[in-house]
């Protein structure tokens, strides 16, 4: 971890970054923000943790815990949710077996999250899978792009 | 034969590439690679991308354009190439039923494109052909022969308005900024457009990286800014790749870095890929995040154009106001003046969804009628349903009667009429849709978007929306629309910021236009819309019920009872009022009330 950790801390000193720049480091690194590379990053410039968290804690780019390796990312904007959203969302949840309150699956094999709006209104409703934007989806076609996924691993 | 030029057009945006762009662009590029083709045409016959041109629901769109002469096709998959191709390229004939329609000819027809007028003509990602069509001549122009007076002279003179909303005069912002006297400035592009149903400054993004680099380039050398920053939402991805992309070709030919135009003056302008929070749009929130602090507005003591990035006088500017002013230089202030009304010139780009036959990018001079933009250019009702109402200017923007369809779309009267011009959505609403859903739908955005700094603002859009959960789920009380009222007014008076002064939006104005809506659901319990999922109850209509038993078979918790061939009944107790059964019924016999 140290490597990894000195390495973003040299981005900083050399781009004039700051606690915000540090995080997204962080993110793109682990694929979430570890509680330890906050402390250890936290001690080696002398900045609370408690600053970090609040950062990571007030964007929606930051995650606290694994993400799984799978990511579909579920538009919630206005078009898709009158377009039926909601469905598609909880049938996800349920095809996954994500816990109620949690949006990874126990076995970190997918991760299901909600975005306000990828501004692809005139597809909706819009899922995102791997950052492939997939437009007028339905339940029939999620659960075959699921299996797609899942007949990768 | 001979003397033929080619060139095909395939539409590039987040839309086409997950409708199948990519695959569609790279079909008519080996077709017109192939020897049979470069035997024939050399290269005159050529395959490019284009930005998005607002019709996305159509998509992929690609446009085949033979000596000047161009013809549109629409919804074009892969294998669909070839035949085009071959008839259509080499033959000369082109394949009628593939052809973009009436539908097509409709949506564009009543449009301005100023903004848009590179989207869907030129490759967003080359340097080379944004310089073809006189771009960074007014930049140039602006560095070489205008000092920064003349420039905001013009700006002013052109009646443009900040796009993000507000709808601040931009001309005098950047004399406020110009007049400081500082060493640094900071001129900063406002990209974080979050607003649900808005995606007018991804698609500009998209499709025209350099116009807005350009216009901050302008904006840069009138107030004397030498750094800026473009500040657009991670999330989109495509957007953040070609600007990117734009902005190494521009430091690759001198318009960035030091010595810009051989002018004296150095400028950089870096990209900050926002890292997601809806209250970044407001300017302080925006320059917290940009120093790299939890976005939380602070109160404004000062202008922004005064006091800003970290202390310094900031122009902050949102992506269409920046896109808009090499075109002022490019064409003059008088022109640009000429397109919209008195106090606001030019045109403005609205995302148009909902329950309209025609969805997509609109781009609409100031003060066309609501009635033009939604039966003109969106085609009418879908189904012809009567319309309902209109949600303008995103979450924390208001909802319209049909009284308001002839009021004109200009900041002034759409505040008359209580809403915001905001980020430009425009949502329609039908008889379908259900009024008070709706603003419950806007404040769960809004209360969970609150950034936590005001209490009114954190609390009360909380409340606010609990109390809209219970109307809708069948529990309403009396005095509860006029507690939201109280709630409402008090939140507006008591924010911070534009967000928590706007937030209760939507509720105050449905409530205002559709007050009726809201006592039905309390006194009667009842949806009119038939939305409200625990206020409809499901029944069997028995003369209309042949007893086919489809209903009990798709029914997921078995609260249809009968035998075959004879009607059947729903247990009212059992029913989860998921819709099922009404959906499967093929003879109307299931009654939804």
């Amino acid at each position: 971890m140290d490597e990894v950790l000195d390495k973003i801390l040299e981005n900083y000193f050399e781009n004039d970054g700051n606690s915000l720049t540090i995080l997204q480091d962080i993110e793109k690194s682990y694929g979430y923000i570890p509680e330890d590379a906050v402390c250890r990053i936290s001690r080696k410039l002398d900045i609370p943790p408690s600053r970090f968290f609040g950062i990571a804690t007030f964007y929606s780019q930051f995650h606290l815990k694994p993400r799984g390796k799978h990511i579909i990312t579920v538009c919630r904007g206005t078009p898709c949710h009158v377009k039926g959203s909601e469905k598609i969302l909880n049938r996800l949840q349920m095809e996954l077996d994500i816990p109620r309150g949690e949006d990874t699956s126990e076995d970190l094999h997918f991760s299901v999250e909600e975005v306000n709006c990828v501004g692809a209104c005139g597809l909706s409703p819009v899922v995102v899978i791997n950052s492939q934007v997939q437009g007028q989806m339905s339940i029939n076609r999620m659960i075959e792009e699921i299996n797609k996924l899942r007949a990768l691993d | 034969m001979d003397k033929k030029d080619i060139v095909i057009k395939v539409c590039s945006g987040t839309g086409s590439l997950s409708a199948g762009g990519k695959d569609v662009l790279e079909a008519f590029r080996s077709l017109a690679a192939s020897t049979g083709t470069q035997a024939e045409f050399r290269d005159r016959c050529t395959a490019h991308q284009v930005g998005c041109r607002g019709f996305c629901s159509r998509d992929v769109l690609v446009d085949v354009i033979i000596n000047g002469e161009k013809i549109t096709y629409e919804l074009i998959k892969p294998d669909m190439v070839p035949r085009i191709f071959e008839e259509h390229i080499l033959q000369g004939d082109p394949v009628d039923e593939w052809m973009a329609g009436e539908q097509h000819r409709e949506f564009h027809a009543a449009q301005t494109k100023i903004v848009l007028s590179h989207c869907g003509e030129m490759d967003p990602e080359s340097l080379d052909a944004y310089l073809a069509s006189g771009g960074y001549e007014a930049a140039h122009q602006a560095f070489v022969r205008m000092t920064p007076g003349e420039i905001i002279e013009e700006i002013k003179r052109s009646a443009l308005r900040g796009r993000g909303g507000a709808g601040f005069p931009t001309g005098l912002k950047w004399e406020f900024a110009g007049r400081m006297r500082s060493k640094e400035k900071y001129v900063v592009c406002n990209g974080n457009e979050s607003d649900p149903g808005a995606f007018a400054d991804r698609c500009i993004i998209e499709g025209d990286p350099h116009s807005v680099i350009e216009g901050m380039m302008i904006c840069a050398r009138a107030i004397g800014a030498e750094r800026g920053y473009i500040y657009v939402r991670d999330s989109y991805a495509l957007a953040v790749k070609r600007l990117g992309l734009a902005l190494r070709q521009c430091r690759e030919h001198g318009f960035l870095g030091s010595n810009v135009f051989d002018s004296g003056f150095d400028l950089d302008i870096r990209l900050y890929p926002a890292p997601g929070a809806f209250i970044c749009g407001e300017a302080t929130a925006l320059m917290k995040s940009i120093e790299g602090k939890r976005a939380m507005p602070s109160p404004r003591m000062w202008r922004t154009a005064e006091k800003g990035l970290w202390g310094r006088p900031t122009v902050i500017n949102n992506v269409e106001t920046l896109a808009n002013v090499p075109r002022i230089l490019g064409r003059g202030a008088e022109w640009f003046a000429g397109v919209g009304t008195e106090n606001s010139g030019g045109t403005k780009v609205f995302s148009l969804t909902g329950k309209v036959k025609n969805t997509g990018l609109v781009e609409i001079p100031m003060g066309v009628t609501l009635r033009e933009v939604i039966y003109g250019i969106g085609g009418g009702m879908v189904e012809d349903r009567a319309f309902k109402g209109i949600q303008l200017g995103g979450p924390t923007g208001g909802c319209l009667s049909e009284a308001f369809l002839d009021s004109r779309v200009d900041y002034e009267s759409l505040a008359l009429a209580g809403t915001i011009m905001g980020s430009g959505g425009m949502v329609v609403l039908d008889e379908t849709s259900c009024i008070v859903d709706t603003a419950r739908f806007f404040l769960d955005i809004t209360q969970a978007e609150s950034c936590g700094k005001c209490t009114p603002c954190r609390l009360g859009l909380r409340r606010m929306f609990e109390i809209l959960q219970r109307i809708t789920n069948g529990h309403g009380r009396n005095g509860d629309i006029e507690l939201l009222e109280d709630l409402g007014s008090h939140i507006r008076a008591t924010s911070l910021c534009g967000f928590g002064m706007t937030a209760p939006n939507p509720v105050l104005t449905t409530i205002r236009y559709f007050r009726d809506e809201y006592a039905v659901h309390i006194k009667d319990r009842k949806c009119p819309a038939l939305v409200c999922k625990n206020l409809l109850t499901y029944s069997c209509i028995q003369e209309n019920c042949t007893g086919c038993g489809l209903c009990k078979k798709v029914c997921p918790s078995d609260a249809i009872r009968g035998t075959r061939k004879k009607s059947h009944k729903i247990d009212q107790d059992l029913c989860v009022k998921c819709g099922s059964c009404f959906d499967a019924c093929k003879f109307d016999a299931v009654l939804r009330e």
